[in-house]
């Protein structure tokens, strides 16, 4: 027990309810390749893996800072197209992976402490019009320098040896599972988001995050006590940069690609804001709700949708409206819903009712 | 210490501040010696005039919502969308008018989609603004949210009434095409962009410097609580500015489709960024400033996309970056208190 | 003796989570003009903005004219008829002199007696009346100010420090302007740190301290109780002068 609340920086789950469901998440996805065989399911878990620390990153901003930002994925796709451009420049190896991560986080860094200097003294509204620009900029840029970025299509690129599907750990697979680059991959993206969320949860938890949420609470008074808002607010900026990057490190690692589609495009902004607010804002476990329920109702409400929206054959436009293809609608609802009248989304009411309850 | 009446001294002059339009000019000129062909820079003048013009015309309603109530509608390209399919819809309906060989006749699908857009855009947006901003007044990070959740299920709404594909918006018959004026070619269509965006210009300086209502809607941007100290009720000003600013997206949109001749679902948020750069550049809140940045902007683009087509659709960006540089607060920053 | 125009009784005021108003209680009578003094950081600006409606009373009675007000909104108890001159003035720097003055004459057009009546005291605005106030003087945005009250008839006018940081040529001129403002049977409720100007106005005087009313009385009396202006002000009032 004493383990875990160090683990947690002591900001336990407080509901069993939610307990029980981080739980069950942290179990489906450590042993997701034994439990859902399939390549299907296991780039669904990957992705899972990989967004909870996008979105946890994008948390620190909006939920612990106040601050929205509509350039995140502006730097979730440096790290990707960081460690593509080393991997297909440069011998693809181990120090490549090395010198591109380490060349995005540099990027990302300056980016972040540019914009954040630049903007985050004035409203949020400028900062979210101002960062909304710079990302559609950055967007551009990417599709432009077609020497560099690949353009529309993107960079596939090579990973280490040790990570490539063909590589054999063991010859014969064990349980049905084939212990090969794929599986390597897949651990080294889910240690790797979980070492992450456990890091931010910790910065939170630490005296910085403590003072970030007491400027968001009220800016005036955090100033009048000395804490440079500007300064803690930039480094909030930054730390959650740098987060994302490397998530999209991992992000074009498990896809051995990076492209505009993949990584910069407003949609997935705006995927992110949804899985921060439906999950709970200002709650980093929110992020792993939210981006679980996301994901999976990406890829499997449509199937749900397609057997409804067929059921409902012959009434006017519910056709339509349940068409799969129209799934982001229904959870554009749900987020609208959520930030009225649950600002803590999913988190907030597993532990308003489990208080109740307890 | 202030000093004492100063009856005796001179008269002190009421002056714009005219480095602004200086710099539009200097771009103009600039350009001319770039572009080299007197007649290829005329093209692009008009075409630079015409969209700046369009793009006033979608932007000048956000920057005064903004300046009267502090709302920063990030679903305003909603409206622009809004307009562009509803113009879809009404030239199909007015097919045969806009086919037709005669202006008039032409006018006469011309005006019904145009006012169709106007109308639906300005209902819409009155609903807009009772349902969805009206519970989150003053709390920007709510109001930031909750106004892109209505642009996302906005857009997925328009999905299902008018489908996914790109849907074509033919101009009248008597508006495609372009006329010569010596070696010069002029799209009509541009002078109607150019005649409907200047006469909206005009009107709404009549209105804000002219009426009543006007001066309310200038003096509730500088400050709010002294116009309701005066016994006027800022909201409900608010609320007209934010429904006449929605119907102008609208029209906006109706005529960018056409001038696109086709309208895509993303045509209000591929709108929403160059838009946030106008009124950024120009001021939050200052129309003034919002009609020459938009000019700008307009301007730029057409001549950076002849000069130097990859830099084209970053220069907008640029532009901003530059301007906030030099005038942090945009051209014509608002004074509000 | 009639009701008072205005009652405040047991008024609280919170922003944020500051107490300002601690049960403020104070009649302004008909057709005077009382004196709101205290220290600074009393609350005699919230209690202007208090009963303007631009802060909201948490509890306690605010009766003007007969009615109740605590609860309403700005405009409604502004068009009641009360003119505020804030001391920030609030003065729209972008429109002209002239739009300053139609927008305060809420019922109509511009009223040629009462504009040259307004001439008469500050000069200056006629000179100035299509710039953007914007360019006005320190002392000239204040007589803009104080005309935008003065331009239609209002049963009350809430006027806060209108004399800070002027000279005092142009206090002079203020004081004898706001003199035949009274003799319109104007109610007047002023907060004022110059002493010169508040003995030569003053109807009446309440003096404020921590969030409460102190002190009730005639500005006669206190400006000749120089022991009491000790007590109340931590000063002698003629220090100012």
């Amino acid at each position: 027990m004493r383990a875990i609340d160090t683990l947690l920086s002591g900001d336990l789950p407080r509901s069993r309810l939610l307990a029980l469901a981080l739980g069950a998440i942290l179990f489906a996805l450590a042993l997701a390749p034994f439990l859902f065989p399939g390549t299907r399911s296991l780039d669904v878990a990957a992705k899972v893996c990989i967004f909870i620390v996008l979105v946890a990153s994008y948390d620190l901003l909006l939920g612990y800072t106040g601050i929205v930002s509509f350039a995140h994925t502006m730097f979730f796709g440096i790290g990707g197209y960081g460690i593509a451009i080393a991997m297909t420049r440069l011998d693809a190896g181990w120090s490549a992976l090395a010198i591109g991560t380490a060349g995005a986080l540099a990027v990302s860094l300056v980016l972040s402490l540019l914009v954040g200097l630049f903007s985050l003294r004035v409203k949020a509204i400028f900062f979210a019009m101002v960062t909304l620009a710079v990302a559609s900029f950055f967007a551009i840029l990417a599709s432009q320098l077609s020497d560099l970025t690949g353009g529309e299509d993107g960079l596939t690129f090579k990973v280490p040896e040790f990570l490539r599907p063909g590589f054999r750990l063991l010859d014969e697979p064990v349980l049905g599972v084939v212990f090969g680059g794929k599986l390597i991959t897949y651990y080294l993206v889910f240690t790797s988001a979980l070492a992450l969320f456990l890091g931010l949860l910790r910065a939170v938890n630490s005296p910085f995050g403590r003072v970030l949420l007491a400027i968001r609470e009220n800016e005036f008074r955090a100033e009048a006590l000395g804490y440079r808002t500007v300064v803690y607010r930039t480094l909030a900026n930054c730390l959650s940069a740098l987060v994302a990057t490397l998530a999209g490190v991992l992000y074009a690692l498990w896809l051995r690609y990076t492209g505009p589609n993949t990584t910069l495009d407003f949609a997935i902004m705006i995927d992110i804001l949804l899985m921060v607010v439906i999950g709970g804002m200002g709650t980093m476990y929110g992020s792993i709700l939210g981006t679980t329920l996301f994901i999976v109702a990406q890829n499997y409400l449509q199937d749900l949708m397609k057997m409804a929206s067929g059921a409902t054959r012959g009434i006017p436009l519910l056709p339509d409206l349940l068409h799969p293809d129209r799934w982001l609608l229904w959870l554009g609802v749900l987020f609208v819903v959520c930030v009225y009248y649950f600002p803590l989304g999913i988190v907030g009411r597993l532990r308003h009712g489990g208080a109740r309850k307890g | 210490m202030t000093q004492p009446s100063d009856d005796q001294g001179p008269l002190p002059q009421a002056r714009i501040d005219t480095i602004p339009l200086l710099i539009l000019a200097g771009v103009v000129i600039v350009a001319f010696f770039l572009i080299g062909s007197a007649s290829t820079w005329v093209t692009l003048t008009i075409a630079g005039v015409a969209m700046g013009l369009l793009i006033f015309i979608m932007a000048s309603g956000l920057t005064l919502v903004f300046g009267l109530m502090d709302v920063m509608n990030f679903a305003h390209g909603l409206f622009i969308a809004i307009g562009a399919y509803v113009g879809v819809s009404t030239m199909k309906a007015f097919s045969s008018a806009a086919g037709s060989e005669s202006f008039l006749e032409n006018l006469g699908a011309l005006a019904p989609t145009l006012l169709g857009a106007v109308v639906v855009a300005g209902l819409i947006g009155a609903f807009f603004e009772r349902v969805i901003i009206r519970p989150v007044y003053g709390q920007h990070l709510k109001q930031i949210l909750i106004t892109t959740g209505g642009m996302i299920v906005a857009e997925q709404l328009i999905h299902v009434i008018w489908g996914p594909d790109l849907l074509p918006l033919p101009r009248p018959e008597t508006l495609r095409g372009s006329f010569l004026v010596g070696d010069v070619a002029i799209e009509k269509f541009r002078l109607v962009a150019v005649v409907v965006g200047l006469s909206v210009f005009a009107a709404m300086m009549l209105v804000l410097n002219r009426t009543k209502i006007g001066l309310l809607i200038r003096a509730g941007v500088e400050n709010k609580e002294m116009v309701e100290a005066m016994g006027y009720r800022v909201r409900r000003l608010f609320v007209w500015v934010f429904i006449v600013g929605s119907a102008l997206a609208g029209l906006g949109g109706a005529l960018w489709g056409m001038y696109q001749e086709n309208v895509t679902v993303h045509i209000g948020a591929q709108m929403m960024v160059l838009i946030f750069i106008v009124i950024i550049i120009g001021g939050l809140g200052s129309v003034g400033g919002c009609f020459v940045g938009a000019l700008l902007v307009g301007l730029v683009a057409n001549y950076v996309g002849y000069l130097s087509p990859k830099v084209a659709l970053g220069s907008n960006i640029l532009l901003m970056m530059i301007v906030l540089f030099w005038r942090p607060q945009g051209l014509y920053p608002v004074n509000r208190q | 003796m009639p009701e008072p125009l205005l009652t405040l009784a047991g008024v609280h005021t919170h922003i944020g989570q500051y107490h300002i108003l601690q049960g403020v209680d104070l009649a302004v009578p008909r057709g005077e003009l009382t004196m709101l003094l205290g220290r600074n950081g009393a609350g005699k600006t919230t209690a202007l903005r208090t009963i303007l409606g631009l802060w909201k009373a948490s509890s306690g009675s605010i009766r003007f004219d007969q009615a109740e007000i605590a609860a309403r909104e700005t405009p409604d108890i502004a068009s009641m008829g009360i003119a505020y001159v804030p001391e920030t003035m609030g003065i729209f720097a972008g429109l002209s002199v002239k739009d300053n003055l139609v927008l305060a004459a809420r019922e109509s057009a511009l009223d040629e007696a009462r504009l040259e009546n307004v001439f008469r005291f500050f000069p200056a605005l006629r000179k100035f009346w299509f710039l953007p106030a914007g360019l006005l003087s320190g002392g000239q945005k204040q007589m803009l100010s104080i005309s935008r009250a003065m331009i239609e008839p209002r049963k009350l006018v809430l006027i806060d420090e209108p004399t800070k940081g002027l000279a005092p040529a142009i206090i002079n001129n203020l004081i004898e302007a706001l003199k035949e403002l009274k003799q319109t049977d104007t109610t007047i409720l002023m907060v004022e740190q110059n002493f010169h100007a508040a003995r030569s106005l003053g109807d009446g005087v309440a003096v404020m301290d921590s969030g409460r009313i102190v002190h009730t009385g005639r500005m006669a009396d206190l400006a000749a109780d120089e022991a009491l202006q000790t007590r109340l002000l931590g000063l002698s009032l003629d220090v100012h002068q």
